[in-house]
Parts: structure tokens; sequence; C-alpha cells
């Protein structure tokens, strides 16, 4: 499932900027986070997929295994599959992991009602671990002084 | 030892509703003007303890809030097992008006949140008279949807899980946090279905767009009030209900997300005691019927 917008530049448009290096290097840091929170591990533990998350024009594939981030690699990658997508503009995640977001950039599917965030493919294991997946990507706040999700 | 008891009184009334005989669980706090509770789809009258449990409240007002059919502790009807659970407009408000007529309630006030709050602006339109006032809580004529309806109630995803984490989103990130998991676990304890069948109501049946104007609030005041982080019943949703209903009192509550009375009581206390106020301030000639 290669997509167009890898090669053309993601959902935030054009060529990388200093908003979507802020937001990718905020990103990479994720699997220290995750896999440091032993309850949110817990709570993954009957989870494992690929998936595709599009930090404004760079895309990262996350591998998770067990509720664990395996492996967070950043894109793009030629013909790389992914069993789901969630693609959000570099503001869009900065303003997500505000410690205290403003309303409407509190929520995944806050933003996502506001079609600043797009949820693509399979979405069957998004579903099943709704929570996990909101606290995993609101992880990050931690690094703004907030608590996550 | 001293037990700390709580004001709160639950009991089973049994009562005819749309034609089928129902048992419905109520609890109560408080003696004075009815104020009957609406909950939000998918939870139950546990919403409203903070309020049962407020001396200010309780020694001017009888608060009484139900768990509707298939949720909490009333027991769905006969044969329930034998269809999909859809709540409509209709049938909805009949459990409204039987639950007052049963506990011979004069002229209550009706309070609700969320499919509560579009019930009231229902209540407001079709049976005003009945209602001495009416207060509807993240409520309007309507708001677009945000999720489709069908994740909730299949078998390879855990429902009450995906229930709460559909809805904790909607929950302010000021709330504190013991009172947000309260929230939450309500909706990990409904039935299969249920918050599914109640979203029939509120997407499918109960679009009030085009009817609002006829509401008099001269008749029935009406007080809306929505928190700044609710997104699914969103402050411009009410905003625009308002802006067609002459005489309404709105809104919008800061750091406060679509359960104000159960993620952040003391905050939305500094909302709602003022609305109470006014209630019991209402001139005899806005009361009668």
């Amino acid at each position: 499932m290669a997509d167009d917008r890898e090669k053309s530049g993601g959902s935030g448009g054009g060529a990388a900027s200093d908003a979507d290096a802020h937001a990718a290097a905020t990103f990479a840091q994720l699997p220290a986070l995750a896999n440091a929170d032993a309850w949110l591990v817990q709570r993954g533990r009957h989870l494992s997929t690929e998936c595709l998350i599009e930090i404004g024009a760079v895309p990262f594939y996350a591998s998770i295994a067990a509720g664990r981030i395996a492996a967070l690699e950043r894109g793009p990658q030629l013909m790389r599959p992914w069993r789901f997508a969630i693609r959000a503009s570099a503001r869009s995640w900065l303003g997500f992991w505000q410690p205290v977001p403003l309303p409407g950039s509190h929520d995944l599917l806050a933003l996502a009602k506001r079609g600043e965030l797009r949820l693509e493919g399979d979405l069957a294991p998004l579903m099943a671990n709704l929570q996990y997946f909101k606290d995993l990507l609101a992880a990050p706040r931690r690094l703004f002084g907030g608590v996550g999700s | 030892m001293t037990v700390e008891l709580e004001p709160i009184q639950g009991r089973y009334a049994r009562m005819e509703i749309g034609g089928r005989r129902q048992r419905l669980y109520f609890e109560e706090s408080g003696a004075g003007i009815p104020l009957v509770c609406l909950h939000t789809a998918g939870a139950d009258g546990r919403q409203w303890r903070h309020l049962m449990c407020d001396p200010e409240i309780t020694r001017h007002f009888r608060v009484l809030a139900f768990d509707m059919p298939w949720h909490g502790k009333s027991t769905p009807p006969e044969g329930w097992e034998g269809a999909e659970y859809r709540l409509t407009t209709v049938g909805y408000a009949e459990i409204v008006r039987a639950f007052c007529r049963t506990l011979e309630l004069e002229r209550p006030v009706v309070m609700g949140c969320s499919i509560g709050g579009r019930l009231v602006l229902h209540l407001a339109i079709e049976h005003a008279a009945e209602f001495r006032a009416l207060v509807g809580l993240e409520a309007a004529d309507f708001q677009a949807p945000w999720y489709d309806t069908d994740w909730l109630d299949r078998p390879d995803i855990h429902g009450s899980r995906l229930c709460a984490a559909l809805v904790s989103g909607l929950i302010a990130p000021q709330s504190p946090a013991v009172f947000r998991h309260e929230t939450l676990w309500h909706y990990m304890q409904g039935g299969p279905g249920v918050f599914k069948g109640d979203l029939h109501f509120y997407r499918v049946d109960g679009d009030l767009r085009g009817r609002i104007g006829r509401i008099d609030t001269k008749r029935c005041p009406l007080f809306l009030l929505t928190g700044e982080y609710d997104y699914s019943c969103e402050p411009a949703d009410t905003l625009r209900t308002a802006a067609q209903i002459p005489g309404v009192e709105v809104a919008i509550m800061k750091e406060v997300g679509h359960f104000p009375m159960s993620e952040n009581p003391a905050r939305f206390r500094g909302y709602i005691l003022p609305v109470l106020e006014k209630i019991r301030a209402l001139p005899p000639s806005s009361v009668q019927a």
C-alpha cells in the first residue's frame, strides 16, 4: 500500500518544514516513551501490528509487538505495507502534544472530525485498541511537560 | 465506627411505558422542586450523583435520575433478546413522561445531557406545558457524526472498552483524573449494542433542524450549557441552536467537556447553581401550565 503522498510530501504539503522537522524529531522518541510505560505495554499485550503514522511530510512505520514498539522507522520506504495509517500535519501533532491542548486539538478523533487527521486502511486493530493508540500517540506530551492522555 | 452515608436513595419503580410494562431503577435526593436528570447515551443515572449530594441543591430541589431501560440497573423489557435495541424520539420522550407521571411529579424541571439534552429540546417543542423549566447540557438540534457507530457492537471488538475509548476524548483535559475515569467506567458497563442503540435517536431519528423555531421560552424557560471541549456537541452547535430560540439562556462552559456533571462536578457546580437559582425565582406567570 505504498502511497503517492509519501513521495509528494505527505499531508503537511510540500517539502519538510521546520515544523515537520521539530515534530518528527519529537515523534522519533516514541519508542523510549512508550516502552518505558509498563501499563501501556500491558494494555497492548494482545496487539501486534504494522501502522504508518505520518507527521506532516515525514512518514514513520511503527512495528508493534505485544504492545511494545519493536521498531519505529522513518520513511518513506517504497511499497512498505501497513495495516492502517494515521496522517496529520506537523502543526496538528504539535497542537495535540501540548501539555493542555486547546479544544479540538485534544483528541485524535477531535482532529479527525475537524479534517486535520486522516485514518486510512483496515481500522479494526485501531478500534480494538483505541485507548492504547490514543495514549501511545499522546505520549510525546510528556516531553512538553504534560502527562499523556 | 461511623458509616458515611450519602443522602442518595435508590428504588425500583414499575410503570407502563409505550404499552409495555417496565421496571426502572431510579435514585433521588432532596426535597422541593422536582428536578429530573437524564443521563447520556450508553451510561446511566450515576452520572448525577454529585448533584444529589450537594446540599445547596437538594435543600431546594428533589433531584431524581432514572436509568433508562437497557441501562444501569433498569431491566430491559421482556423480549429484548429478540430485536436490536434502537432508541427513538417518541420512545425516549415517553420514558421521561411516564416516569414523571408515575411518580406524580408536578411540573418538574428536566435537565438532560447529550441525548438527554437533545430530548430536552424535543420536550420544549412538543410538551413544554408539562415542565417548569428545561435545561439542556451538550444539546443542539443536530450535530455532525464523528465516527461510524457500527464499530460499537461487533463480536471481534470489545464493546465496553471501545465505548469508553471513544468518549474519553470528549472529557476536558483539565477534568480531575478520578472523575474522568469514573465517567469512563460507566461506559464500560453498558450492555452490548446499547450505546449504539441510543445513538440511533441521536443520529437518525432525533434530527430537530427546522423545528427549533417552535420553542416558546415564555411558556417554558430553557437553558443551554455546553462544554468548550465537547467535540460531539460543539459549542458552535449549541450556539447555532440557541440563535433560533428567543429568550433562551446559553452558556459555554470553560475547561469542561461532554459530561459536565460527572467529569468535573466542582466546575459544573459554578455553572448550574445560578441556573437553578433562576429556576427557583421564576415568577408564577412563567410557570403556569
